[in-house]
């Protein structure tokens, strides 16, 4: 026998860890409207089998929870078991040993308050209230429901033409989509439980890169109604499409002296070419779209103004103005917001970086379009400064990743607490005061001081990246509900009180992604369709092609790459390199049609119109 | 078309046809238990599996379509194997007392559970059962339910009522009453379209048969019975009779040896329905009435729960006459009570009706001098009569033709199409004419009423008699009629009188007829009773010499009080719950 042995990977835990993998992603595709009551009692068996069996609470009690459990799930529960599952769950997180015990009683513990409705009901009704409420996960998780399996077919097909068609009845925005959409689609795909999400947000780049220009389909016969449109970006633009289409005569007021709002203006060019998103305005404006720039709601013309012109109006105003850090010196030279810099430099006045060193303050998307940008024009050293870690920041990964490899600097844990000036008031730097990672609270890591002296960053330009406001101060005068600077609507996104009037997008939500936006335009202008005496249907026409029939086998995801580093930060041309024709292929196949397959056939598969 | 080959078996078929359609062109069955053509193609049992060659999953045939070049098999060993075990899973939880159940023999597990020769489940039965409402005539075993969503889909898509919904999720997903109500706080519209497309006996009537055997057997009552037009046209697929052969008179005969002391066909009261709707439109129609909103008839009980539940605003919309199973129990408990010297409460009123709405309808409270009780006291489907048929151990091949008794021994072609769509608005419009005209038209002047099954929405007809025009509108499942009040109420259309049936094709096809499952009968069955119409020697209901004696000995005319008092009713009088979702 040897004195030591080198050990040899156990060939049934290696397909554990498979196991494992797979579970994961499983877990990560796992529908919307589960029993949140079954749910735990699988939660439990697995936290149960990790038992090592020493100790009695966890080997004994969470058996016995499991048990409450099923009594619940099979309607032979009462209020007392509720009772008697609580004390137990309580008894074993105060006595088991080590956290596979005591974790798992806290998962039942925290389900007991956090859904103890939900076991109520289980108790009065003697079974499951829950419903399925995923059927096809990408279209339910769509905040403007896209016909998503329905265009990856037709990508499949090589139809891209009708491809954009398809999405246009739910998104007039199919090309900015495909560059810069946030993907919630892909968050809970299928294919995770096969192996990875579909690149969907690549598909539709790819097609709407393959479709060429595409005309809007042809508008209702005139109504003769009029409807004024508040500002021109994404949610403003999309409602004026359809309300068009209906047949209804749609003016956008747009301040700006162009169409877009902060896709024009908040986005770079290099995430969305400029070219490729007058793609779509001009589409939309093809529908007839009227449009009347430079004048300000509130100074130019007033919302009251409007209603006894129009016979709706809809305001769309965006989030576009910035948020303060509130620190001494923030009034210097050199101190901008990131969205005045952001719009700026869609305005072709970008302001001169040649040589300087710049802070960025925050850590989301806006923050990471501000340090690529500023990189861009030129900037010797650019560093994001945030007060948590990265994995806390709320930017896409991708977007990180592409600021890193562009040479931005990341200085995280890093609170600013005052900006430094010389005497001529311009900035020298900015003071920040080192954190350290702390407790978890409200799910999220909280961050406290080190106690470390302050910590000087020096740079002649800081940018502002910590959030947008609304301007709603003339909407609130004309007696808009408004909460906090965020327009207070009705579910139909209308106001009691202003009959015909109706807001949306990120001024009635707070900032938000352009295609929640565009969601929130499909549900104004049916229900100003509606208000307007009409009951217009918007469809495609397009038919979805038959599901193939090939077996599902294990495929990598084909990722979208990008123009090197440091070629890219020479211009502002687009970053993101397509997919050739045969990824593209490759990649829409992999889609595993849930609106055919599963549940999907049953309810809820395909909404042909709206 | 496209080119495969199924079972070594080269097959051409139309693009866009499912495996399924393929197979059956190729004359090869592909057994199957969710699948509902057209309502139901969503995969679920996985019994119709089939291989494609080159690809290792199986495939349903019944949605899934045709590509040039495949080769399928319906029946390879893989195949066989998997759909065995698929069929023991659905077995382990089915509640297999099949010498007990509803269904027995007429059961599509049943029989796929024979043809697959499984003798043997190896897995543990779990059975799910939930307590329900005996006294509702719409009876669900759970236990027996294989979760096919078949009375889902039927009940959303062709009757748009939604009694039905998927509950629970995983392992404990099952087919519930939708939002948390008992059948009987529902809106449920007893049409029993559930029942007759489920393809195991989780649903099923309330039985009947016992009250009417008890009645029978007790010597202080005299039963009467009356079978509904669209019974005869039915009953005989039971027994293999050919439909022109399983006559009316052959029930007659059935139901004299099973013993209730007088028969009557439901076509007199269909006859004399028409006498009272007939007038009351015409009244209605000369006084404006149906200028904005049309009148609607009223003698499909599964329409005025339907009407009462989700458009109650409309009920004074509806005829005030009695359906003809109602109007009979009346006549019976009055007129006729009279004349055998009878009284009303040692009668015993028995219907066949191919129907489950009617059990609920004969709830219906009956005032008649000093008697107060119900027009009808037992209802049963046509399934319950060929239950008592086979109880009473009679063979079919011996029934001979037995005449109706006296006095209301007489029906016209008129009555007999009550029984299928378009039916009682051809008859009400024949009469209409000679009401308004004094003079018959040609018993087929009003054929562009006939509806069907497979009338999209509703067929609508204009009628002009001399400066008077009527427009009618007829349709059938409500879905369709759904359509066509919310058209109503918007303006968008105008009829003066609108027939509704409930079911699909109108009694034909009543959630009380004989089950076949996978075929849709009601239009054949709908050809026989036009068939017997355009044989009948008299084919004008006003012409029926029963009713116009009834008319001269008893009611005086139609509309008299006494009618009014008899043959009427407040559609108000019950409650029905209402939509609450």
């Amino acid at each position: 026998m040897s004195r030591l042995e080198i050990p040899v990977p156990d060939k049934a835990q290696t397909v554990v860890e498979q196991l494992y993998k797979d579970l994961e992603r499983r877990i990560e595709a796992s529908p919307l409207g589960l029993c949140p009551i079954d749910m735990t009692k699988a939660f439990l068996e697995l936290c149960h089998a990790q038992t090592c069996g020493k100790c009695v609470p966890c080997r004994v009690g969470l058996k016995q929870l499991k048990n409450m459990i099923s009594d619940v799930l099979d309607g032979k529960a009462t209020m007392e078991t509720l009772d008697e599952m609580k004390e137990t769950a309580v008894s074993i997180m105060e006595t088991a040993d080590c956290a596979i015990g005591y974790e798992a009683a806290n998962m039942v513990y925290k389900g007991l308050i956090g859904f103890y409705d939900e076991y109520v009901s289980h108790i009065e009704l003697g079974r499951c209230n829950c419903t399925y409420k995923q059927p096809v996960p990408c279209v339910s998780l769509c905040p403007a429901g896209v016909d998503i399996p329905g265009y990856i077919a037709l990508v499949l097909e090589g139809r891209y033409q009708d491809a954009i068609r398809l999405i246009r009845k739910d998104n007039p925005f199919p090309t900015t989509c495909g560059f810069i959409c946030e993907h919630p689609c892909e968050a809970r795909c299928r294919r995770n439980m096969v192996d990875d999400a579909i690149n969907i947000r690549g598909l539709k780049r790819m097609a709407a890169d393959l479709a060429g220009k595409v005309a809007p389909p042809a508008c209702e016969p005139s109504t003769g109604k009029k409807v004024a449109i508040v500002g021109g970006g994404p949610g403003g633009l999309s409602a004026a499409y359809y309300l068009q289409l209906m047949g209804h005569q749609v003016v956008v007021y747009e301040m700006l002296p162009k169409l877009g709002g902060m896709l024009r203006y908040g986005i770079p060019n290099y995430r969305l070419p400029k070219d490729r998103l007058d793609d779509d305005i001009n589409a939309i404006l093809e529908t007839g779209v009227q449009v009347k720039h430079g004048l300000r709601i509130g100074i130019d013309i007033t919302i009251n103004e409007l209603r006894e012109q129009y016979d709706a109006v809809l305001i769309t105003i965006g989030a576009s103005t910035d948020k303060k850090l509130g620190i001494d010196g923030e009034d210097a030279n050199g101190v901008i917001s990131a969205v005045k810099f952001l719009r700026d430099v869609g305005k072709d006045a970008a302001i001169d970086l040649k040589g300087q060193e710049v802070c960025v303050v925050g850590g989301g998307n806006v923050s990471m379009d501000a340090v690529r940008t500023a990189v861009r024009l030129g900037a010797k050293k650019v560093s994001i400064v945030y007060r948590r870690r990265v994995a806390d920041m709320t930017a896409l990964h991708d977007e990180i990743e592409g600021a890193i490899a562009e040479g931005v600097e990341v200085q995280t844990l890093k609170a600013p607490v005052r900006i430094e000036t010389d005497g001529d008031n311009n900035v020298k730097g900015l003071w920040v005061q080192p954190q350290m990672i702390s407790e978890i609270k409200g799910g999220r890591a909280s961050v406290k001081s080190t106690g470390e002296p302050e910590v000087l960053l020096p740079c002649t330009t800081v940018i502002v990246a910590i959030g947008q406001d609304i301007e709603s101060k003339h909407f609130a005068d004309a007696g808009v509900p408004v909460n906090r600077g965020v327009i207070q609507t009705g579910r139909n996104a209308g106001f009691d009180l202003l009959p015909g009037v109706f807001a949306g997008g990120d001024c009635a939500t707070g900032p938000a992604t352009v295609i929640k936006a565009i969601g929130a335009a499909k549900v104004i202008a049916a229900n100003i369709d509606e208000y307007l005496g009409f009951h217009h249907i918007i469809q495609s026409g397009v038919e979805v092609p038959q599901p193939n029939l090939a077996d599902r086998n294990p495929c990598g995801r084909v990722n979208m790459t990008e123009r090197e580093a440091c070629e890219r930060i020479c211009d502002f041309d687009g970053v993101e390199l397509p997919m050739t024709e045969a990824e593209c292929k490759q990649e829409a196949s992999r889609c595993l049609r849930c609106d055919h397959f599963g549940y999907g056939v049953f309810k809820g598969g395909r909404k042909t119109l709206w | 078309m496209v080119k495969l080959t199924i079972d070594n078996k080269a097959v051409e078929v139309p693009e866009g046809s499912t495996i399924m359609d393929a197979a059956n062109i190729a004359g090869i069955p592909i057994p199957k238990l969710c699948f509902l053509k057209d309502i139901n193609e969503i995969g679920a049992c996985r019994v119709c599996v089939v291989e494609i060659e080159g690809k290792e999953k199986l495939v349903t045939s019944c949605n899934n379509q045709v590509e040039e070049g495949m080769v399928v098999y319906t029946n390879s060993p893989k195949v066989r194997r998997n759909r065995k075990k698929t069929v023991e899973m659905i077995l382990s939880q089915h509640n297999s007392n099949c010498v007990t159940c509803a269904r027995n023999r007429n059961c599509s597990l049943q029989t796929i559970t024979r043809d697959l020769n499984i003798l043997d489940v190896p897995y543990e039965k779990e059975l799910f059962p939930l307590p329900w409402n005996k006294n509702f005539p719409l009876i669900r075993d759970a236990d027996k339910c294989i979760k096919c969503m078949r009375c889902i889909q039927v009940c959303d898509k062709i009757q748009s009522v939604k009694i039905w919904d998927v509950g629970g999720t995983g392992s404990r997903t099952g087919v519930y009453v939708s939002g948390n109500r008992k059948i009987e706080e529902s809106d449920c519209v007893l049409c029993g379209q559930c029942i007759t497309h489920c393809p195991v006996g989780a649903l099923r009537e309330r039985d009947d048969t016992e009250k009417a055997w008890w009645a029978i057997e007790n010597k202080k009552k005299v039963t009467v019975v009356q079978v509904a037009p669209a019974v005869r046209a039915a009953w005989g697929e039971v027994f293999g009779i050919p439909r022109e052969e399983a006559t009316m008179g052959k029930i007659a005969d059935a139901l004299k040896r099973i013993g209730f002391d007088y028969v009557f066909d439901t076509v007199f009261s269909a006859d004399l329905t028409i006498m009272e709707e007939g007038n009351e439109f015409v009244e209605r129609f000369k006084k404006g009435d149906t200028k904005q909103m049309p009148m609607f008839t009223s003698c499909c009980p599964g329409w005025v729960r339907f009407v009462k539940s989700q458009y109650p605003h409309l009920v004074s919309r509806l005829s005030t006459a009695k359906s003809p199973q109602q109007m009979f129990g009346a006549v019976m408990k009055s007129y006729f009570a009279k004349k055998i010297g009878v009284a009303p409460e040692d009668m015993v009123t028995v219907s066949i009706m191919p129907c489950v709405a009617k059990k609920g309808e004969s709830n219906m409270e009956l005032f008649y001098e000093e008697y107060a009780g119900k027009d009808v006291d037992i209802v049963l489907t046509t399934r319950e009569l060929t239950r008592m048929i086979r109880m009473a151990h009679i063979d079919p091949k011996t029934l001979k033709d037995v005449p109706c008794d006296e006095p209301m021994t007489d029906g016209t072609g008129a009555g007999v199409i009550f029984g299928t769509t378009g039916g009682v608005m051809e008859a009400a419009l024949r009469s209409a004419y000679y009401l308004i005209k004094g003079a018959n038209p040609d018993a087929d002047a009003f054929e562009e009423v006939r509806s069907s099954r497979e009338q999209p929405k509703w067929k609508e007809a204009l009628f002009k008699i001399d400066d008077i025009t009527v427009k009618t509108a007829v349709v059938n499942g409500l879905a369709n009629t759904r359509e066509l009040i919310d058209a109503l109420e918007k303006g968008e259309v105008h009829y003066d009188f609108v027939e509704v049936m409930a079911c699909p094709g109108g009694c034909v096809g009543g959630g009380g007829q004989p089950i076949k499952d996978g075929y849709e009968l009601a239009t054949n069955r709908s050809v026989n009773l036009r068939q017997l119409d355009e044989n009948a020697p008299i084919r004008f209901s006003h012409e029926n010499p029963s009713v116009l004696k009834l008319y001269e000995e008893f009611m005086e005319k139609p509309l008299s009080h006494k009618a009014h008092m008899l043959l009427h009713t407040d559609h108000n009088a019950w409650e029905m719950p209402q939509v609450n979702r």
